[in-house]
């Protein structure tokens, strides 16, 4: 993980990930990360660069730059539509694009062949060769390259070996379950011995329970082979777990590219901060008051967000809140918002808010338990732990350290 | 009564439902009741209605309308003219008799020749296979590369296909007759495969590209980053998984080019006559007397061969049919 960290510094002196990401990069050094900016010397092991898609009139990518170094786990975060899987259908030349260029390796392949590009590619419906035997799955690729018979089955039988496939090789995939399935899936990108895996929501299709087992599977094999890995998902959780960087996209633009912490810590925008978290971020529409206009009264010196409607409980000192930029000098609408686990329960040290609130509903998750209350008006949820006694209907004590909070501009939605 | 419909089916069901009843009487007859009272279990009520007996009836009717021809023809097949001449056309033969059949396969005269209709039984298997072969390539191939590889102009190539398969053949005849006796073709056995493969190809082709469409891309994704090309991917990929569709469209090749007769006719040429245009022939030889048990023991050869492929690949027809896939 250190090398990771090593690899990921280069990034903010060539980032153009998104307008978003430039603003952030700007003088703007997220926490997690050391300070000293490295020069990029080693050559990004994948790089699109302006890559624009469009399908007929529609277009579903553009300007799209993304660097990813040798060795990383890069995450493709998103709703579905948000262009994700297109990225990676056009990093493995499965599909055409209308403008820019894809580097792999440090050879220019925009208009490779996917089998010359030096990649291998999992589904997320496995897309195994139904006639074939699992054997004939693996070794399909290099029979059509023609490899020497010898060099295939010692290939076949190291990948077997890794994936724990021995047993299965005779096997037609019909007769696999889910995750033996995917796993062979793996295995028949594995064999082609590339730099750079291409993972397609591979975990979709399985239960809960094959999903945690093979994600931790597929974070060993990354830890092992120390191959690139792009990964698409929907899944925050596989996500969060296995990536070195998340891009988070929506509407084919990379929102934000960055570590899963610094993801979480410090979204961008207001998209990225609902899309990361379960439950998502508690939202407030409200005002920013410079510290010019705090009002006078009990409240310490400083910002002050205005929540909702009026009255001391619903303003929420920000003197400890990391502005990107200086604190605004006038007030202007804003959104606040807070995650349900930042929210503790009881009495709050100086500087953190504090309120009140009745509780509506109480969610036991076993772990945790999720308390629903209201905060000036607006629904709240806190996460607490999963021994708590509170049931509804009662008034409890709850507030929060403004520095884990995040405030949006109204208009614009970005991180303030 | 609750006895009747609580009753479980099978002997053991019903000695252990007896032997419960036996032993709490009255527990057992408040369940029954309840059973009873309950529309979806217990038998079926068995109820004639006028609505189900209408129902046979038409059923009944639509199966005699398919099958008296068909025994009246298999019938007047076994007898001799005499008999034919002066019994009922339902009366069963007197003795079961060949001659009809054997002088129907080889030695009735079409026309001048007189070898029996095998002649055109060989023709009709000479242009069968090889049309059909090639028909289901050509198609298989093309409806592939259709909802595979996105070729420029792919949507314009497969709606001209279809208006292909719309139009009426007839108005091609005579323009093909006359282009494949410029090249010298005509009347030849490779003019009438061609013509059959070109015929067959919008109907081929739709039904491949709509099972093809069917498979998930991901398979064909999956195969081109192991490095399939064209050809590759077609033969060791998905004509695996063809089998289906493979049959439903022989299925459908074989008893479209087997039934097809003005096709046949017109570019065959005198000495590839496929076996319904001999057929033809025979029936309407018109010297001296209509001979029915030979005209009904030659109809009868000259629909085997479709018949057969009916009976051993029912199932698959009905599926080929069932996907949308049927003209003729």
């Amino acid at each position: 993980m250190s090398q990771q960290s090593a690899t990921v510094d280069k990034r903010p002196s060539h980032q153009r990930a998104s307008r978003m990401n430039e603003r952030q990069g700007a003088g703007h050094t997220p926490p997690g990360r050391p300070a000293g900016e490295t020069a990029g010397i080693a050559e990004p092991s994948v790089s699109v660069r302006e890559l624009d898609i469009a399908f007929g009139a529609h277009k579903v990518i553009s300007g799209l730059d993304l660097d990813v170094s040798p060795g990383e786990f890069i995450v493709l975060l998103g709703p579905s539509g948000c262009g994700k899987s297109t990225l990676l259908n056009a990093i493995a030349g499965l599909l055409d694009i209308s403008d820019g260029e894809i580097w792999i390796d440090g050879k220019n392949v925009t208009w490779a062949e996917p089998k010359d590009r030096g990649i291998g590619m999992v589904f997320q419906s496995y897309a195994l060769y139904p006639r074939m035997s699992v054997e004939k799955n693996l070794s399909f690729g290099l029979r059509i390259s023609k490899l020497p018979k010898a060099e295939i089955d010692g290939r076949v039988a190291r990948v077997a070996e890794l994936l724990q496939l021995d047993g299965l090789l005779k096997r037609r995939p019909s007769e696999l379950s889910g995750g033996q399935r995917q796993r062979v899936a793996i295995g028949r990108a594995l064999v082609r011995n590339v730099d750079v895996f291409l993972f397609d929501e591979p975990l979709s299709n399985l239960d809960a329970k094959l999903r945690n087992e093979l994600r931790v599977e597929i974070k060993k094999l990354h830890q092992r082979l120390g191959n690139t890995m792009i990964y698409v998902t929907h899944d925050q959780i596989e996500a969060m777990t296995l990536a070195d960087r998340i891009a988070v996209m929506r509407g084919g633009v990379i929102q934000q590219l960055g570590a899963p912490k610094e993801i979480y810590r410090k979204p961008v925008n207001r998209f990225v901060a609902s899309f990361i978290g379960s439950p998502s971020m508690n939202f407030f529409d409200g005002e920013l008051r410079g510290s010019a206009e705090a009002s006078a009264g009990r409240l310490p010196a400083g910002p002050v967000f205005q929540l909702g409607g009026s009255g001391a409980a619903s303003s929420v000192p920000l003197a400890r809140y990391d502005f990107i930029e200086r604190a605004p000098a006038q007030s202007r609408a804003a959104v606040f918002g807070i995650r349900p686990e930042h929210i503790a329960l009881g009495d709050q040290p100086d500087g953190h808010f504090s309120a009140e609130g009745k509780v509506d509903l109480v969610e036991a998750m076993g772990a945790d338990t999720i308390v629903w209350t209201s905060l000036a008006g607006v629904p709240l949820t806190i996460r607490t732990d999963g021994e708590t006694e509170i049931r509804p209907g009662e008034t409890i004590r709850f507030g929060f350290d403004p520095a884990s909070a995040c405030v949006f501009d109204a208009g614009s939605d970005l991180r303030l | 009564m609750s006895l009747e419909t609580a009753r479980p089916r099978g002997p053991h069901g019903e000695s252990a439902a007896l032997a419960f009843r036996a032993t709490e009487p009255g527990r057992a007859a408040g369940s029954a009741a309840a059973h009873e009272r309950s529309p979806t279990r217990g038998r079926k009520p068995r109820h004639l209605t006028i609505g189900r007996i209408g129902l046979y009836g038409f059923v009944a009717i639509a199966a005699a309308f398919f099958i008296l021809p068909a025994v009246v023809m298999i019938l007047t097949s076994l007898k001799t003219m005499p008999e034919i001449r002066e019994g009922s056309i339902f009366a069963l033969p007197e003795s079961f008799d060949l001659t009809a059949w054997i002088k129907a396969w080889s030695s009735a005269c079409t026309g001048l020749d007189c070898d029996g209709i095998r002649v055109g039984f060989w023709n009709s298997v000479l242009i069968t296979v090889p049309s059909t072969i090639l028909s289901i390539a050509a198609g298989a191939t093309l409806g592939y590369a259709l909802s595979f590889w996105r070729v420029k102009g792919a949507d314009i190539l497969f709606a001209v296909l279809l208006l292909g398969a719309f139009l009426p053949y007839q108005i091609f005849l005579y323009p093909m007759v006359r282009a494949f006796s410029m090249v010298g073709l005509y009347n030849t056995l490779f003019c009438i495969v061609i013509v059959h493969v070109i015929f067959g190809l919008p109907i081929m082709t739709l039904i491949f590209r709509n099972f093809y469409a069917g498979l998930p891309v991901e398979l064909f994704n999956a195969a081109r980053v192991d490095g399939g090309g064209f050809f590759r991917i077609f033969w060791n990929v998905m004509l695996p998984m063809s089998t289906p569709i493979l049959i439903v469209a022989a299925i459908l090749q074989i008893t479209n080019i087997w039934n097809d007769f003005i096709l046949g006719l017109v570019f065959a040429g005198r000495e590839n006559l496929p076996m319904t245009v001999q057929l033809n022939n025979v029936v309407n030889s018109t010297y001296g007397e209509r001979e029915y048990n030979l005209n009904m023991a030659a109809t009868i050869l000259t629909a085997a061969v479709p018949l057969l492929v009916y009976f051993v690949s029912g199932r698959w027809f009905v599926r080929g049919i069932a996907a949308g896939a049927v003209k003729g």
